[in-house]
């Protein structure tokens, strides 16, 4: 996905806008004129000068470089779905892993993802097993990691 | 000497050797599969480190960078696609060997030279540190006030692509860093309430999602099919090596020296080394119309250049705790998380540990030529494992390896989002680079110029009244003003363009 240097310019001056906003909530330190909001705002005018200069760059290559170009991968339907997958498969880990537990969540992703990259089902099933049991036993066994069980807590071993 | 005995024995406890050999094997194959970078490879290995004493942590990724790097050169030879970027500059020339019938020659000379590289990087380390450690001893919040921008300024101009654009990924990076309480008046800032970023944004899971999940994202996202792997029967490694690396003996030297040399300035890594090394050789070469046809002079000078920078990285770390490149930005995190703050401090209390570091790398290297010459013969077989299954595993050891530093998800939370950036970073030319310096120097840097100015009573002056302080500033600001005067000086002389 390639973005024109205007768009970030955008970014880059809005976000540096809110985040300097912010930098006034904060206190001053006592008996001195800097506090902990110098080195933000120092950031924040820093990363808005960047901001105008990609934007002025941007506009001046407005005719050669278009505003938004998704790459190859976004016309093949399979590979955006894939995109898709991996990104939701980290926030599903996220949201439910702790009840879930780390075995059933790990082995649901594996699975899924070796089958969406073109490994056929028995093989993806058999390396996802492997996987999910090498994984848990490394870090729950040997670094006492406490990776969920969640709802297969009963028969935890 | 009491003290080089007492490094030697923790470095040869059989639990390090052990952790050593396994990191080696690690670093063989990560460095050998097309996309996956020595940089990876570290970012990988940091959750398991974390649960190891300071010692066997620096040595297993000692081990695996330096096997990593070279074993980049395999699928550069065999497949023409660098296996890492430190491959990058001489993969064309040795893979015109290869189709040459020469495959095992150029892994050969790789080999060797890595070798050679790494251990000449290595007596540049062990020799230069305890030296400038000396020196840095006398520095004060000023000094590393100027140090650390000098260093943060270095990898904004080093860095490949646009400085502009650098510079946006340094001050992502140094933004990224102020998240959390700050340091003097204790204020949690961009926090948006959430207790978890009081603490700040935990520094292994921002690696690993900007190392590794930003690589994952990259081979889902593209549509480019795997090569096949050329079968042809694998020649003898070494014969008719001798002859060569004689002739270019010269090459070797300027190499290793070059890289090392390169490898100690901030910003710049493997990979830079082997492209200027590689350069260098052409335009110093008899017969400069041979590169690219398969002829080695190149090729051994990059293949020294890119393992003897990854010791020369090493030199602003432990000495300065400076990052001379991303991988020991890593490594200084790593060892802030085991509360050993790289600095000239550490040279006084706690000797054995770094030369303990400089053990590990003369083993590391010296080990690697028999590994590597076993990774070279095995070579058809490891670039046969499909990217398809390695990556949802690597996926899968990421988010499991973001969990464990605080056993909590929000680590993994921050490996997704950090992951994303890093990805649409590079692809629009953003390096990566910068940011990770600012995250690991900002808060060194917020801190120090805080502890200045409240020693100097709110007086800049004081930034500059200590002799070395006034160099190393005077420095920092003309290394800033050089591209206004350079761009004024363009003005200056209309037509010169």
């Amino acid at each position: 996905m390639r973005l024109n240097d205007a768009v970030f310019g955008v970014i880059l001056i809005l976000f540096a806008i809110a985040e300097i906003a912010w930098t006034t909530t904060f206190p001053s330190l006592y008996g001195q004129e800097y506090g902990p909001n110098l080195f933000p705002i120092i950031i924040g005018a820093g990363l808005a000068l960047c901001g105008v200069i990609l934007l002025v760059r941007g506009l001046a290559q407005r005719g050669t470089v278009p505003m938004v170009e998704w790459g190859d991968w976004a016309g093949d339907k399979a590979t955006v779905l894939n995109v898709v997958l991996l990104i939701g498969s980290m926030i599903f880990y996220i949201l439910v892993s702790e009840w879930l537990g780390f075995i059933i969540t790990a082995f649901a992703i594996l699975t899924l993802l070796l089958v969406r990259l073109g490994t056929g089902l028995l093989t993806s099933v058999v390396i996802a097993i492997i996987v999910t049991l090498l994984i848990h036993t490394l870090f729950a066994r040997v670094l006492l990691v406490p990776l969920p069980w969640g709802i297969l807590q009963p028969v935890a071993w | 000497m009491d003290t080089i005995l007492k490094a030697l024995a923790l470095v040869t406890e059989p639990y390090t050797l052990g952790v050593m050999l396994l990191a080696a094997m690690f670093g063989l194959f990560v460095g050998s599969m097309p996309g996956l970078t020595a940089t990876m490879a570290t970012a990988l290995l940091i959750p398991f480190t974390f649960f190891m004493d300071p010692v066997p942590a620096i040595a297993v990724i000692v081990t695996a960078v330096a096997t990593a790097i070279f074993a980049g050169d395999i699928p550069g030879a065999l497949l023409r696609i660098p296996g890492t970027p430190a491959s990058a500059a001489y993969c064309d020339e040795s893979y015109a060997m290869t189709q040459k019938g020469l495959a095992e020659r150029a892994l050969g000379i790789g080999l060797v030279t890595s070798v050679i590289g790494g251990l000449t990087g290595a007596v540049v380390l062990s020799l230069s540190a305890p030296a400038l450690a000396e020196f840095a001893i006398q520095f004060s919040s000023f000094e590393y006030f100027w140090l650390a921008c000098l260093g943060l300024s270095c990898a904004v101009i080093i860095s490949t692509g646009s400085t502009l654009k650098g510079f946006v990924s340094l001050l992502i990076g140094l933004f990224i860093a102020t998240i959390g309480i700050d340091g003097t008046a204790g204020h949690p800032r961009f926090t948006f309430g959430s207790i978890e970023l009081m603490g700040g944004v935990s520094f292994i899971p921002a690696m690993i999602g900007m190392f590794a999940i930003s690589e994952v994202l990259r081979y889902v996202a593209s549509t480019r099919k795997a090569l096949p792997v050329p079968q042809q029967p694998v020649g003898s490694v070494f014969s008719g090596l001798g002859p060569i690396l004689r002739k270019y003996k010269m090459n070797i030297v300027q190499g290793s020296g070059l890289g090392a040399i390169i490898g100690i300035l901030p910003g710049a890594g493997a990979d830079i080394a082997a492209w200027i090394s590689y350069a260098l050789a052409k335009k110093r070469s008899k017969e400069p119309e041979k590169f690219g046809t398969g002829h080695p002079e190149g090729l051994v000078a990059a293949g020294a250049a890119n393992n003897a920078s990854v010791a020369g990285a090493w030199v602003p770390a432990i000495v300065f705790g400076i990052p001379g490149d991303s991988i020991t930005a890593i490594v200084i995190g790593v060892l802030y998380m085991k509360g050993m703050n790289p600095g000239p401090m550490v040279f006084v209390q706690s000797p054995e540990l770094i030369y303990a570091v400089f053990i590990a790398f003369f083993i590391a290297n010296l080990a690697l030529l028999p590994l590597g010459f076993a990774a070279i013969k095995m070579s058809r077989q490891i670039l046969k494992v499909p990217q398809r299954i390695l990556m949802p595993i690597i996926l899968m050891f990421c988010m499991v390896g973001a969990f464990a530093i605080n056993n909590t998800v929000f680590g993994i939370t921050v490996m997704l989002v950090l992951g994303i950036m890093a990805y649409v970073m590079e692809e629009n030319g953003f390096p990566v680079a910068p940011a990770i310096l600012g995250i690991v120097l900002g808060a060194m840097i917020e801190d120090n110029f805080m502890n200045s100015m409240i020693k100097a009573d709110g007086s800049l002056s004081g930034f500059f009244s200590r002799p070395i302080a006034a160099t190393l500033g005077v420095l920092t600001i003309l290394l800033w003003t050089m591209p206004l005067f350079l761009t004024l000086r363009r003005w200056m002389r209309p037509g010169t363009e």
